[in-house]
């Protein structure tokens, strides 16, 4: 599966992914506590800057990737032009947008490695707790692996459905596909197990 | 005794919710513009119980904050934690555990109903608390004004507590063993 990492190599591919994902809360916070245009202003022109400086291809996709927040940026300009209140709207127009695109530059520049580490080390204090980390760990593998399998069934079924029918699938091809991901369950729980299973995690 | 099932059943589940909203021959019927992956978490809930329900769910957001584009359109990232509709993702875990709870606690109706109002309340109501608080403070809006914006979705959502009903149903007939929030 493809994962939103950028392909154009920055230096903050090398930054450890945990003091990345820790400043990105910390400015988050901060973001949300300034109510002045200017700090917003200041925080969205150091974003570009950031979005910038990797060169042309990781500003323009990552630019590309705040498009999906366009209806929110126009009902925003149009309530607070109608209120008479811009300044206020500038304010969370401009935070919005700095906090998704920093956001969005951490998952840019950090491995699907990367963060699994880090949830695994924030996760290892729990495991005393009782929670199954090799399971969970072995569950997110799955997901990944099984996604575009049924993905593709899932699409296979809604082929065969057009092929005897003139009208689309619509939500009863999603009945044997639930049928279709319980069997498969069944399946990956009996080669799990054959395999030696969870036993004796306990006393790992 | 059976852990490797549970993880075998959340993991495929979670791969269900992403699968649904990655084909795009599955939009819903009546021409709904909207994705099946809500109602992805609404079946985790009315099939899979609150328990398991909860933690297919759970297991989705976590891998979408790893920045896996499992949501539809291909997103996915922590930008998506940030953005204003933040809410209603993170509120997928407890929309699927209510729908669970509920199927489980409407045990003496038939399935398709109890699968249907479970789902209704959780996967619209409680779904629709976590989104609009989202809306309310990343938008800076009060909460009625924030509810005003998404007034426009309830109509399909309540269509796929329809379907989830319908396909909770549909499911017992096929496999009764399969609807584990009828244990």
């Amino acid at each position: 599966m493809i994962s939103l990492t950028s392909p154009v190599r920055t230096r903050a591919h090398d930054w450890p992914a945990g003091a990345k994902i820790a400043g990105l809360c910390v400015a988050s916070v901060v973001l949300f506590a300034a109510p002045s245009v200017a700090v917003q202003t200041m925080a969205a022109c150091g974003v570009l800057v950031l979005y910038a400086l990797p060169g042309r291809a990781f500003f323009v996709h990552g630019l590309l990737r705040l498009w999906p927040l366009w209806p929110f940026v126009a009902v925003l300009i149009l309530w607070h032009l109608a209120i008479a209140a811009p300044r206020e709207g500038a304010v969370i127009v401009l935070r919005m947008l700095s906090a998704v695109g920093l956001a969005n530059l951490v998952t840019m520049t950090t491995t699907l490695a990367a963060m699994m580490d880090v949830v695994n080390r924030l996760l290892r204090p729990f495991a005393r707790l009782g929670v199954n980390l090799r399971a969970i760990e072995l569950a997110a593998a799955m997901v990944i692996r099984f996604t575009p399998v049924l993905a593709q069934k899932g699409g296979a079924l809604a082929l065969s459905w057009r092929a005897r029918s003139r009208r689309l699938a619509g939500w009863r091809v999603i009945v044997p596909f639930l049928v279709l991901a319980l069997d498969d369950a069944e399946h990956v729980a009996e080669a799990l197990r054959a395999r030696g299973g969870f036993e004796g995690d306990g006393q790992r | 005794m059976n852990t490797e099932r549970n993880v075998a059943q959340i993991a495929l589940f979670t791969a269900l919710i992403a699968a649904l909203g990655l084909i795009p021959q599955l939009t819903l019927a009546f021409g709904v513009p909207i994705t099946a992956q809500s109602l992805g978490v609404m079946l985790c809930g009315t099939v899979l119980g609150a328990r398991r329900g909860c933690y297919a769910a759970l297991l989705f957001v976590g891998l979408v904050a790893l920045g896996l584009p499992l949501l539809a359109g291909g997103r996915g990232g922590l930008g998506l934690f940030t953005a204003p509709t933040a809410g209603f993702l993170i509120g997928f875990p407890a929309a699927a555990l209510v729908t669970g709870l509920m199927t489980e606690r409407l045990g003496s109706m038939s399935i398709g109903w109890a699968a249907g109002i479970a789902a209704a309340l959780g996967g619209i109501l409680v779904l629709y608390i976590f989104g609009i608080g989202g809306l309310a403070l990343v938008l800076g809006r009060s909460v009625p004004e924030a509810a005003l914006l998404v007034t426009a979705f309830i109509p399909g959502d309540i269509i796929k507590a329809v379907l989830a009903g319908l396909i909770t149903a549909a499911l017992y007939r096929a496999r009764p063993h399969a609807v584990m929030s009828r244990g």
